[in-house]
């Protein structure tokens, strides 16, 4: 057996949202999705110890508990309801992993609606806060299903803010903005390119360069040697499979 | 006329008043809400011609089918903004300035969205051009509150108050209604100073509405009835469901919508009652 082997595909997602907040000192946590919200988790109780995480309601939180505790067993530290949050993203002290509907090759998201706008062949959430997240503070996004739908030529809605939106409306929206990686079930992605498209930055290991290519809806910067996303260690391992999901949340997300 | 209703998704909705308004002869309203149920139900009586939101879910199901077809049938404008922008929006309106300045929305399709949307370049050295976010002045606010008084002094025992304080402020004709009328001694006996938090200065009228807020939630009162409002979402599927769900549950009084809805086979998809 190779080393790794025994690693599930959700556990490397795990790693790579984890990977999101490397570097982060004291900064408002938000992760939305399993992946996002055991990576952030992780990296908390191992690399980024100072990371501030949000209970899921109204409040920060001690420590870095199990999925799915119940709130009546969490220990709080601070209120923090929805008008303070938003204190928290214009200040910058927030670091945050959304989901994508749609992703483009400039880093915009969608979550509010596919195909026109003013009469929507499907109706979504809504834009919610991505425009204000994307120009106040680091944001990534997690895609658990990667395809020629979620990644996408040109998004339908320009909800968060990608990188050429952002230098066409001036200083002023670039000052604080940067879309940091793109996690999703195959691979790793971000916009260290020196126009800020999207550009492979690490595979999932069992996954190839042809099926992430094939599975995405536009040219993506391809780097001569790609690394495989890294292995958890040990430690990590003990603290996704025994600590943080014992209950295996994370497989209903990313199978395989 | 345009109405603001507090709570935000499924969470604290003014659902007795949104069912009173269904039973109104009130038409063509601008609803601006932190939306949930409350944009849906209204949406599938035809009551509404235009939305201004930031999202509208259910929370525990992703979206609100019913806002999600008239949406697709072209059956509503919208005025969709960011949440925070939606928060200065209401500020703006409680504070009677025209505005107030951003970074959110710069460079997103809400701009585009919203043509009349315009900047404002700071007038200090900084000279930045940010979003001059418009008061969003209602005619009319209605928010649920766990306790008020007859005054009209609010409290609210959840953990997060919301917006409700500003669709009150950016309101011309201001109602709450509440779990419980209680004496004002009693609030403190309920929680501390800081959930009284709905001020008379901030309200016109109050009505007490036990369950005002079902089918969402009202915590510490009461949680999300989760099958109800799958049964909701589900009637959504065919005009026929809604019929029979409009008459089951909305073309009564509240006082039968509550007996209804407690019923032992209210709520069929559910199960969990």
């Amino acid at each position: 057996m190779s080393e790794g082997s025994d690693v599930s595909r959700a556990e490397f997602c795990a790693i790579a949202c984890a990977e999101v907040f490397r570097g982060d000192g004291e900064v408002m946590a938000s992760a939305f999705g399993t992946a996002p919200a055991l990576g952030a988790r992780l990296a908390k109780l191992t690399f980024a110890p100072d990371l501030v995480l949000t209970d899921g309601d109204a409040a920060l939180m001690v420590g870095a508990p199990a999925l799915g505790t119940p709130l009546s067993a969490l220990t709080l530290e601070s209120h923090m309801p929805y008008r303070k949050v938003f204190d928290v993203v214009w200040s910058g002290r927030r670091n945050l992993i959304m989901m994508a509907s749609q992703i483009d090759r400039d880093g915009n998201q969608n979550i509010s609606a596919i195909g026109d706008w003013a009469r929507p062949k499907a109706q979504l959430i809504g834009v919610r806060g991505a425009p204000g997240n994307t120009i106040n503070h680091p944001t990534s996004y997690w895609v658990p299903n990667h395809s020629t739908r979620s990644f996408v030529e040109q998004v339908d809605v320009v909800s968060g803010v990608g990188y050429a939106r952002a230098a066409a409306a001036g200083p002023p929206a670039t000052r604080f903005h940067q879309i940091r990686h793109v996690v999703s079930n195959l691979g790793v992605f971000d916009f260290e390119t020196p126009d800020h498209t999207m550009r492979l930055r690490s595979i999932h290991p069992g996954v190839s360069v042809d099926e992430i290519v094939e599975a995405t809806g536009f040219g993506l910067v391809i780097p001569a040697e790609v690394p495989d996303t890294r292995l958890p260690t040990p430690e990590e391992l003990t603290l996704i499979r025994d600590v943080l999901d014992p209950k295996g949340l994370r497989d209903r997300e990313v199978k395989g | 006329m345009t109405i603001g209703f507090g709570g935000w998704g499924s969470r604290r909705k003014p659902m007795a008043a949104i069912r009173a308004i269904l039973r109104s002869d009130l038409t063509d309203l601008t609803v601006v809400s932190y939306g949930g149920p409350d944009v849906g139900l209204l949406c599938a009586a035809g009551k509404v011609k235009k939305v201004v939101f930031a999202f509208v879910t259910l929370d525990s199901i992703p979206t609100d089918p019913h806002f999600r077809a008239a949406r697709q049938a072209g059956a509503v404008e919208t005025m969709e903004i960011d949440e925070g922008m939606f928060y200065l929006g209401l500020l703006a309106a409680s504070q009677r300035v025209p505005f107030l300045p951003t970074r959110a929305g710069l460079g997103s399709d809400v701009m585009a969205h919203n043509p009349s949307m315009r900047t404002v370049t700071s007038p200090y050295d900084d000279g930045e051009e940010l979003v001059a976010m418009p008061a969003l002045a209602l005619d009319a606010a209605v928010v649920h509150v766990n306790r008020a008084d007859a005054s009209g002094s609010g409290q609210i025992l959840g953990p997060d108050p919301f917006f409700d304080e500003l669709f009150l402020g950016a309101a011309q004709r201001r109602y709450v209604t509440t779990e419980r009328l209680v004496p004002t001694e009693q609030f403190a006996a309920e929680g501390p100073i800081q959930t009284m938090s709905i001020s008379r200065l901030l309200t016109d009228g109050v009505v007490e509405t036990p369950g005002g807020a079902h089918f969402t939630a009202c915590v510490p009162d009461y949680s999300r009835d989760e099958a109800f409002q799958k049964a909701y979402a589900a009637a959504a599927g065919d005009p026929d469901s809604w019929t029979a769900f409009s008459r089951r549950y909305l073309e009564l009084d509240e006082a039968g919508y509550q007996e209804a809805r407690l019923e032992p086979t209210a709520a069929p998809t559910g199960g969990s009652r």
